[in-house]
């Protein structure tokens, strides 16, 4: 009796799940964590203009938003490199953003050049006393292969030399600045939309700081164009959606990411 | 004619009720054999499509999947440290606690403790790991002077993670060993701390052994709370304080990136299905104790 009242009041709820007013419209982005930020506040905004359009939004990193939009899994999939060899899909460039080299506050070095950067990340220098510093072993925090920001960071400064496996390796944006900030002699590389107050140093590489003068110049060369991958016809919803986030100026500065149109110089990064 | 038609239907109820009994237990058995099938076709891809030597995946400390050589090793060495190490922790602590429960504490103490005891194991790893970040790696830290991230931390966080497993087949074990031991031992004039030590634990010890390995195959297969603590550093592990990775934390790294079809997904499918054969293999274990001992 009672097993069958539990049945009942199940399929009552079914029932009535099934009638309230979906949402018409959903779409599904995910991928890096660098862009993360600006797709999860555009899609908070946009949602209150469009009530009828639903947008998810994870991170996973550039690779899984690659993979999982190139298998139709989600909609848009963020990236901060280009799909190369990745067939069927639509790129949108939407912003660039900077990356910044941080370390740890207690590290007072200000600048490190391409090459002390090379040694340190592969595991040449393992004392900061070698690069002007404090005596204090060096750390080394890293991003899965899945990261763009890692393609990125190791195409521009490590080169051919590839990272020491022994740093640590964190899985987003955001657990990088955690963990350089509360581990002593951390150094690490992350997207300056990632860094929320001061809570780590900023390095600048050869000199040259990583802010927006320096970024949109082309002078400093850690930064990339941020995609966002659809399939080949995108719905109208997630056009608008992609629209809504590349042209919306204020949310874009307010987060620490820049136009495409700003930029003086251009990169072929496709 | 009534009692005819109830027999009737009697007879409809139990043909359905069998008919989903056995559609059940084929089911439950179809499940892991598709999952092991499917696992192993997709880890014999790294060699027979990828043409990666097994030589290469098992001993190889290097993971280099752009490289072409996803050496495995290093991932296995270090599930092997970090298990060992929180079984280690947790065998003393987990054994003291059984012994306490079937044997020491008044019924009421027990019950509570094994209460206690019931609610660690219901946490979420997630929550185990973010204690273990937010508390374990900073003592660790703090102790050694490393960044904190490592075997140790890992392996302290896993420790009370698998002391329920422990405690609860250890406390089920010792309260097996037949009550007429203990009477028959006291009789001979033994204490009640010689009764455990000489007459209940040696009873029990199969028990004891199967807690123990169960409880290392729950740890070995721990994905979050190790990923959050261990560091995820690729490399065979040389001490306790620094930084490692495990089997199941590399896949979970790395899953996300892997294009289908790729080496590295086939590397990480064969990782899986080396992670299987591991845990397969502590379970046969078991059953062979069991078998031994006749007791399960």
């Amino acid at each position: 009796m009672k097993a069958r009242a539990t049945a009942a009041a199940i399929a009552a709820v079914l029932f009535c799940a099934n009638r309230l007013p979906a949402a018409a419209e959903s779409i599904a982005a995910a991928g890096s964590t660098a862009l993360l930020p600006l797709v999860k506040a555009e899609a908070q905004k946009f949602a209150r203009s469009r009530r009828d359009v639903r947008i998810s939004v994870s991170g996973g990193g550039s690779g899984t938003g690659l993979t999982e939009v190139a298998i139709g899994a989600i909609d848009i999939g963020n990236s901060d490199i280009p799909a190369r060899g990745v067939t069927g899909v639509l790129d949108h460039r939407v912003a660039v953003v900077g990356f910044a080299i941080i370390a740890n506050p207690a590290i007072r070095v200000s600048s490190l050049t391409r090459v002390q950067l090379r040694d340190i990340f592969s595991g040449q220098l393992t004392n900061w006393r070698q690069a002007g510093g404090p005596d204090v072993p060096i750390v080394v925090v890293n991003r899965p292969r899945s990261s763009g920001t890692r393609k990125v960071f190791s195409h521009t400064v490590m080169q051919a030399a590839p990272i020491a496996d022994s740093s640590l390796t964190v899985e987003a944006s955001g657990t990088v600045v955690e963990t350089v900030r509360s581990t002593p002699g951390a150094i690490s590389y992350v997207a300056l939309s990632a860094i929320r107050r001061s809570d780590v140093r900023r390095l600048a590489i050869d000199g040259v700081a990583p802010v927006r003068a320096n970024i949109l110049s082309g002078r400093y060369p850690l930064w990339a164009y941020e995609h966002m991958y659809t399939t080949a016809h995108p719905r109208p919803e997630i056009e608008a959606f992609i629209h809504a986030i590349a042209s919306d100026t204020v949310l874009l500065r307010q987060l620490g990411y820049f136009r495409v149109a700003d930029m003086r110089v251009r990169r072929d990064d496709r | 004619m009534t009692v005819r038609r109830a027999a009737r239907v009697h007879a409809i109820e139990e043909i359905i009720a069998v008919t989903f009994l056995r559609l059940a237990a084929a089911l439950v058995i179809a499940a892991p054999v598709t999952l092991i099938c499917y696992l192993g076709h997709e880890a014999a891809q790294l060699f027979v499509h990828d043409h990666v030597a097994w030589q290469t995946f098992l001993f190889s400390p290097v993971f280099d999947p752009d490289g072409g050589r996803p050496g495995a090793a290093a991932f296995v060495a270090g599930s092997l440290a970090v298990t060992a190490t929180a079984v280690l922790i947790a065998a003393p602590l987990g054994y003291g606690a059984a012994v306490c429960i079937a044997e020491i504490a008044p019924a009421r103490i027990a019950k509570i403790l094994r209460g206690v005891i019931e609610i660690l194991a219901g946490i979420p790893s997630v929550v185990f790991g973010w204690i273990g970040l937010t508390s374990v790696v900073p003592l660790v830290r703090a102790w050694t002077g490393t960044s904190g991230f490592g075997i140790l931390a890992a392996a302290l966080v896993l420790a009370l993670m698998i002391v329920p497993t422990l405690v609860t087949l250890s406390v089920d074990g010792l309260r097996a060993v037949p009550h007429v031991l203990r009477e028959n031992s006291t009789a001979l004039g033994a204490t009640r701390g010689e009764t455990i030590a000489r007459a209940v634990i040696p009873a029990a010890r199969a028990s004891l052994l199967v807690a123990l390995i169960l409880a290392g195959a729950r740890a070995i297969g721990e994905t979050l709370a190790v990923e959050m603590t261990i560091g995820n550093a690729g490399i065979l592990p040389h001490d306790l304080v620094h930084a490692a990775a495990t089997l199941p934390t590399e896949i979970v790294l790395d899953m996300g990136g892997a294009p289908p079809g790729s080496l590295l997904e086939h590397a990480l499918f064969a990782m899986a299905f080396l992670l299987l054969v591991i845990s397969t293999g502590l379970i046969s274990l078991v059953r062979r104790i069991g078998a031994r001992r006749g007791a399960l």
